[in-house]
């Protein structure tokens, strides 16, 4: 074990990839030369050259296009996206193109590439910067969606992405980017996707959860505990595919779910939760399945409005207790 | 119209292999063209659904370019896409099964007639998203460039694709990374029913992607040995010089946007538009030579129709008995 940050920590899964198969190249804007808006492929480009470290336009159509043939034919593109934000402008490539081909060519042509970038707000980073929108690409078939809350699982989902045969979004936190861990230096530690992690135990609730969201809702258990209420922490890390199972067997022992994410709320990823479990787990309910998310607002700017829009411990914590009430 | 710039040989003083080069050059032509002839009969019958875009006038253009491919070549094209796989040697009966959303179709049915694919034959999709064609080509040839490869791409689309910001983000960064694809628009003066004055602020489409660094020209698109002739050239600056080339085919469509036009000429162009360019029908053009420079004779030709017309016949015959995929197939091929 080594102690590392999550930013480190997905650096070092692309250096072993780097290193372990040429066809593998990074590609996005400023993540050469600049060395990556947040730092991720810090030092890349001085060790790989331009070659498998590529400087892009600021064209995200173009650049996930090309990376979208380039996969077919067999090469392994790893796409740095600056902020998820922008991965709205290559929604045509991503969902059109690259989760259709292997369905469409009757399954002829794989397309195996890792769109990767911190999703989900920073701070005051403004209506075009901070959103998530991780329902929009799990609601697609043929995608895989990997959100990963520690170092240890950033590193080890990551590697299952690249090895993956398939188009995998993978979105990284920008405020868990400094979050320190212990990551296992086998360089074939790997994290199989649809495997939930159970990052606490408890009796009394459980919260479904992923991404930033499983460190807020680690802060609220402490609160909580103090208070007697112990709650189980369901980190999802992907959710597509999507480790339902874990999710009930926590539902049976507790009888009480409570969704936590930062993307919003209408029609989020929480409501998929919810309907799962009244769908299947009807029985083992004690309570309505609560959610606590994103406001159903463009991100604000003023620090006073951005603290209210996306989720908090404290927020958390009532959702909890309204849940036992 | 525009002018033949390279002047083809005439057929007399050919040798044999060029000939029966020649010859190829018309059976793969007649092919196509019977096939949309039977596609069209199909979708009267409602056997095939859904959107049906033939290639019929515009045959030239695939059979001169394809005709001059080696093995390690790519074709990526868009959704009237049923002459790349013919000209690349398809099985026609695998295509008409796939237009009729068969399991013996070349997708297994779930592609249908916008969305062919044939990794054999090197043809790596049809698109129906207008420019999307053009991001997967770059990348085809990005991958031949980064594996330093020699082959070489080419990537098939119409003038409305001109439009599409998609385009000028490839045509930037395969100009920037010098990627071995050769962009054909095929200027059928329409982008559905849209005319080229109507949509592209400047008409001379050679002219509008000339500046990104790589090669563009206008050629011929309706005189299959001008295109050979071009494709011949193009192709080779591309292998070896490994940047891309922007090549504006001057063509014309003889059918409806879609099989669903039922109104010919349609709305948006004149009766007399349509005749004038039918007098160029490519096949017509090629025959002519051929029969006059006694490299084929008529009783030849129509046997060969007659053969053409006998696998045509098959194909659909083959595709009419297949069995619909099963149930099954449905939650098949989603994930690799």
């Amino acid at each position: 074990m080594a102690q590392m940050n999550y930013r480190d920590a997905i650096r070092l899964a692309l250096i072993e990839e780097l290193d372990r198969d040429e066809r593998v190249f990074l590609i996005g804007e400023d993540i050469g030369r600049y060395q990556g808006t947040f730092r991720v492929t810090e030092g890349l480009f001085d060790k790989y050259g331009p070659t498998r470290v590529i400087d892009a336009p600021i064209s995200e159509p173009g650049f996930v296009s090309m990376a979208v043939g380039a996969a077919m034919e067999g090469l392994k593109p790893v796409v740095e996206m600056m902020t998820w934000s922008f991965g709205i402008l290559a929604m045509d490539q991503i969902v059109n193109h690259a989760a259709k081909i292997y369905y469409k060519s009757g399954g002829a042509c794989p397309v195996p590439m890792v769109i990767r970038g911190p999703a989900g707000p920073g701070k005051q980073l403004a209506a075009q910067h901070s959103h998530s929108l991780e329902t929009w690409f799990a609601h697609s078939p043929g995608l895989k969606v990997v959100l990963p809350s520690t170092p240890a699982d950033a590193k080890g989902l990551l590697k299952t992405a690249i090895h993956d045969n398939n188009p995998i979004i993978f979105m990284e936190h920008p405020q868990i980017y400094g979050v320190k861990g212990d990551v296992p230096e086998d360089p074939n530690f790997k994290i199989p996707f649809g495997v939930a992690d159970v990052k606490r135990e408890g009796n009394h609730a459980t919260i479904v959860t992923y991404s930033r969201g499983v460190h807020l809702s680690l802060e609220a258990a402490k609160q909580l505990a103090e208070e007697g209420i112990e709650v189980e922490i369901v980190d999802l890390r992907t959710i597509a595919p999507i480790d339902m199972e874990t999710v009930f067997r926590s539902v049976a022992k507790t009888h009480r779910a409570i969704v936590v994410h930062d993307d919003w709320r209408f029609a989020g990823f929480g409501a998929e939760i919810a309907a799962q479990v009244q769908e299947y787990a009807f029985d083992e309910l004690d309570a309505p399945v609560l959610r606590v998310a994103g406001a159903d607002v463009p991100m604000p700017y003023s620090r006073v409005l951005e603290k209210l829009a996306v989720p908090t411990e404290q927020d958390i914590a009532a959702a909890v207790k309204r849940a036992l009430a | 119209m525009l002018k033949t710039k390279v002047k083809p040989k005439t057929a007399s003083k050919t040798t044999s292999k060029e000939k029966a080069e020649l010859i190829e050059l018309y059976r793969q032509m007649l092919l196509i063209r019977r096939f949309e002839e039977q596609c069209n009969v199909a979708y009267r019958q409602a056997k095939i659904g859904g959107y049906l875009h033939l290639y019929i006038g515009q045959e030239a253009v695939a059979v001169g370019f394809i005709s001059q491919l080696q093995k390690q070549d790519r074709v990526v094209g868009h959704y009237r896409d049923h002459g790349y796989v013919l000209a690349l040697g398809s099985d026609p009966k695998a295509v008409m099964a796939e237009l009729l959303g068969k399991e013996t179709g070349l997708c297994k049915g779930k592609g249908g007639s916008m969305h062919l694919y044939d990794r054999d034959k090197n043809f790596l999709g049809g698109y129906g998203i207008i420019g999307g064609m053009i991001g997967i080509a770059t990348g085809v040839a990005f991958k031949q460039r980064y594996m330093q490869e020699d082959g070489v791409t080419l990537c098939f689309f119409g003038d409305g694709s001109m439009n599409a910001g998609l385009l000028h983000e490839c045509f930037n960064m395969a100009g920037l990374w010098d990627l071995p694809v050769i962009y054909i628009v095929e200027n059928n003066k329409y982008a559905m029913g849209t005319a080229l004055e109507h949509h592209s602020s400047e008409t001379n489409l050679a002219k509008r992607a000339s500046v990104y660094g790589f090669p563009s020209k206008q050629i011929d698109g309706m005189d299959v040995l001008s295109v050979r002739a071009e494709a011949r050239e193009v192709i080779k600056h591309v292998r070896e010089k490994r940047e891309p080339y922007f090549v504006e085919a001057i063509t014309y469509r003889f059918v409806g946007h879609g099989a669903a036009d039922i109104t010919d000429p349609g709305s948006y162009r004149t009766k007399e538009e349509l005749e004038e360019w039918k007098e160029r029908d490519p096949l017509e053009s090629l025959k002519a030579i051929l029969v006059g420079d006694g490299v084929i004779s008529e009783s030849e030709l129509q046997t060969m129709d007659d053969e053409i017309k006998a696998i045509v016949k098959e194909a659909a015959r083959f595709a009419d008995e297949s069995a619909d995929p099963p149930p099954d197939a449905l939650f098949e091929d989603v994930l690799a």
